[in-house]
C-alpha cells in the first residue's frame, strides 16, 4: 500500500534519471504532492515557480516548444479550477505535451474542506478536447500511467488521491490507454467505478456477495479516451448498473457512463457520488460515511435500491 | 515590393513598410468585416523593428531552432503580425485576404497549430509572457543563444496572470527574455473620465497615476523606455535588450505608443480598438498613406 502521491514523486525521479527532458515544476505544494521527493533527487531538472499556477502551465507549454516533458505538481483543484484558461489556451488548444499531476483530488485532502476538494476535476477535464483523463486505481496502476504518459506526446491529466489504498494489480499490470478491467465478475449488478474508489467499491462487493448478491465489478482508469465497447459488453447481461464515484455524479464517470449506456445499450444507471453539494473538511472516515461512499454505505444504498424493487419496475422488452 | 530581405541601414525603407503595414492592416479588416485596428496600428514599428532589424530569422524556414523568437501575447492584434510576417515573406500576401476565413491559417487570434512562424496561440489576455518565460527558460536549460522577445500590453496588464510572469522571470536571471510593452494609453471600453461621468475615456491611461516602470524595476526588470513609432529609438533599445541575452536580468521595453498610430481617422481613438472601416473611410485613407494601387 503506497499512495498515489508517493509513486508520483518516486516514479518521475527515476524516469528523469533516464530522461533529462523530465522536468518537475512545482507550484509550492511540493512537500504535499511529494514532487520534494523528485526535488531532492534531481535539483537541476526540478523548477520551483511559486503560488502561481496560471503561470506556471504557460512556462510548462512553452518548454514543451523545445522538447522538455514537463510534469505539474499542485493540488487539483488549482489546475481545473484557478489555471482552467491556462490550460484549455496553452495546452489542451495547441496539445502541448504537458502533464499535469493532480494531488489532493476528491474528497480525502487532509483536513482542507471544500477549499481544496476537487470534485469536479473529471467534469471539466473530459470536457476540454485533446486532453487525455486518467484516474488510477492503485499504486500499480499510477506508475504505469507515469511511465505510458511520459513517453506520450500530448496532455494528461492524471487525478492523484493524497491517501494510501488497497492493491488491486500487481507488479505485472500493462497499461492500455482507453482499456477497462472488470475487475469482479457478476450477474445481479454491475458497480461501475474509477480511481481510488474502486478499492471501496471492491469491499462493498464483498458485503453483498455475503448477502447472495452476485456483483460485477469494471474499472475504468481511462475517463478519457475510454473503450465504450467494453463497457456496453460489461453492462450488457446486467439489469441494473451503479457508477460510483469520489466525485459529483455531474459530468463526470457517471456521466461518462449515462452517456454511453443510453446511445448503445439503454438501461438503468444510478449515479452514486457527491450529489451537488460541496464537501467539508472532516477525518476521511466521516466524509466517506457522510457522502456515502465507503464500502460499507455503497453496499447499503445497492440494497435500499434493490429492496425497493427497482428491478422489478424496470420496462419489459 | 516583397519585403523579404533584411533592411540594414537608415529608416526610410522601414517607414515605407510601417505606411503600407497600416494599409494592409485596416484594408484587410475592411474586407473581413471584423478585426483589429487600433492595437495593431500601435504595434506596427515595433514589429517592423523586431522583423526586419533586431530578430535572426530564416522566413524560408519558420521553425529553424536557433530563430529568435516573438509571441504576440496580446493576440487581439494578430492582423498587426500577420501583415508583418506577409511583408517579411513568411506567407503570401496576398493570403491576408483569408483573414478570419474558413480553413484560414490566419485566424482572429494567433493559432501556433495553424501557422508556421507563430511561436504561442495567444488571445486570451494575460498568457503570453508566461509561455515566452518557459521558452527562455528552457533556452537557457539548453544552452541555446537565441532571444525570446513578448509583447504585451497596457490593457493587457490588468490581468493578474501576467504578474505572475512578471514576478517570476527575474527570479530565473533570463536575461534572455524581453518584454516589450505597448503602452498605448487606451482598452476596448475603458473607464468613464470621472467619477459619475457616462463619458468613456480617449487618452485615457489604464495605468493612469501608477508608476509601472518603478513596479517593473522593483520587481526585477531592466526597464528601457522608447518612443514606440520612432526607428531611430526602438532599434537601439531592441538591439541592446539582445545584446543582454546573457546577462542576468531580463528587460522589459517601455514602447509609448498611440493607438491607431499614422491614420487621422483612427489616431488616438479608442472606438477604433474593433471596428470596421466604410468603404469611403477605406479610400481616404490609401489617400492619405500614399496608396496608389490597392495592394490587398
Amino acid at each position: 500500500m503506497k499512495a498515489l502521491r508517493e509513486v508520483f514523486g518516486d516514479t518521475l525521479v527515476q524516469l528523469a534519471g533516464t530522461n533529462p527532458n523530465v522536468l518537475m515544476l512545482d507550484a509550492d505544494l511540493a512537500n504535499s504532492t511529494k514532487a520534494d521527493t523528485f526535488a531532492l533527487a534531481r535539483p537541476e531538472q526540478f523548477l520551483e515557480m511559486g503560488i502561481a499556477e496560471q503561470n506556471m502551465v504557460g512556462v510548462a507549454a512553452g518548454l514543451t516548444t523545445l522538447g522538455f516533458i514537463p510534469w505539474l505538481s499542485s493540488f487539483a483543484v488549482f489546475f481545473t479550477h484557478r489555471a482552467v484558461d491556462s490550460i484549455r489556451m496553452l495546452v489542451a488548444q495547441t496539445h502541448a505535451n504537458v502533464k499535469f499531476g493532480a494531488a489532493y483530488s476528491g474528497l480525502l485532502t487532509g483536513l482542507t474542506g471544500k477549499t481544496h476538494q476537487d470534485i469536479q476535476d473529471l467534469a471539466i477535464m473530459r470536457a476540454m478536447p485533446g486532453m487525455t483523463v486518467l484516474a488510477p486505481g492503485d499504486e500499480f496502476e499510477c506508475e504505469a500511467m507515469i511511465r505510458w504518459a511520459s513517453e506520450t506526446e500530448g496532455p494528461v491529466y492524471l487525478r492523484l488521491s493524497r491517501e494510501a489504498g488497497p492493491v488491486l494489480f500487481d507488479a505485472e499490470y500493462r497499461f492500455n490507454l482507453g482499456r477497462t478491467h472488470q475487475l469482479r465478475e457478476g450477474t445481479d449488478i454491475l458497480l461501475i467505478s474509477t480511481g481510488t474508489q474502486t478499492a471501496r467499491c471492491m469491499e462493498a462487493a464483498r458485503l453483498l456477495a455475503a448477502k447472495q448478491i452476485s456483483v460485477g465489478i469494471l474499472h475504468v482508469p481511462s475517463i478519457k479516451p475510454v473503450n465504450a465497447e467494453e463497457i456496453v459488453k460489461a453492462a450488457g447481461p446486467v439489469p441494473i448498473v451503479f457508477t460510483v464515484e469520489e466525485h459529483t455524479i455531474l459530468g463526470g464517470l457517471g456521466g461518462l457512463i449515462t452517456e454511453i449506456l443510453s446511445e448503445r445499450c439503454p438501461k438503468r444507471v444510478v449515479r452514486f457520488g457527491i450529489e451537488d453539494r460541496w464537501g467539508e473538511s472532516a477525518p476521511n472516515e466521516y466524509l466517506l460515511d457522510h457522502f456515502r461512499l465507503s464500502g460499507t454505505r455503497v453496499a447499503e444504498r445497492v440494497l435500499e435500491y434493490l429492496s425497493a424493487g427497482v428491478l422489478t419496475t424496470l420496462p419489459q422488452d | 515590393m516583397t519585403g523579404a530581405t533584411l533592411i540594414k541601414g537608415g529608416t526610410r525603407e522601414l517607414e515605407h513598410l510601417a505606411r503600407q503595414g497600416r494599409w494592409l492592416v485596416i484594408s484587410t479588416v475592411a474586407r473581413s468585416g471584423a478585426g483589429h485596428i487600433g492595437g495593431p496600428l500601435s504595434a506596427m514599428e515595433l514589429l517592423i523593428a523586431l522583423y526586419f532589424r533586431v530578430m535572426t530569422l530564416r522566413p524560408n524556414e519558420p521553425q529553424w531552432s536557433e530563430r529568435d523568437r516573438f509571441i504576440l501575447s496580446k493576440g487581439h492584434s494578430a492582423i498587426g503580425l500577420y501583415t508583418v510576417l506577409a511583408l517579411r515573406g513568411y506567407l503570401p500576401i496576398a493570403e491576408l485576404k483569408t483573414f478570419d476565413k474558413e480553413r484560414s491559417r490566419l485566424q482572429g487570434h494567433p493559432d501556433m497549430t495553424k501557422l508556421p512562424g507563430l511561436e504561442a496561440s495567444t488571445g486570451s489576455l494575460g498568457q503570453g509572457l508566461s509561455v515566452g518565460l518557459g521558452i527562455a527558460l528552457g533556452a537557457r536549460l539548453r544552452r541555446e543563444t537565441f532571444h525570446t522577445f513578448v509583447m504585451i500590453g497596457d490593457g493587457e496588464l490588468q490581468e493578474g496572470m501576467i504578474w505572475e510572469a512578471l514576478h517570476i522571470a527575474p527570479r530565473y536571471r533570463l536575461g534572455n527574455l524581453t518584454a516589450i510593452l505597448d503602452s498605448n494609453g487606451l482598452q476596448q471600453f475603458g473607464w468613464p473620465l470621472s467619477d459619475g461621468e457616462t463619458n468613456r475615456g480617449d487618452k485615457r491611461d489604464p495605468w493612469v497615476g501608477v508608476d509601472l516602470k518603478g513596479i517593473f524595476e522593483r520587481l526585477g526588470w531592466r526597464v528601457l523606455e522608447t518612443d514606440g513609432h520612432d526607428y531611430s529609438m526602438i532599434i537601439p533599445a531592441l538591439e541592446q535588450a539582445k545584446s543582454c541575452g546573457t546577462s542576468d536580468q531580463p528587460t522589459l521595453i517601455f514602447a509609448h505608443t498611440i493607438k491607431g498610430k499614422g491614420v487621422r481617422l483612427t489616431e488616438g481613438k479608442y472606438e477604433w480598438h474593433s471596428k470596421v472601416p466604410t468603404h469611403e473611410q477605406l479610400s481616404a485613407v490609401a489617400a492619405e498613406l500614399g496608396i496608389e494601387e490597392a495592394l490587398a
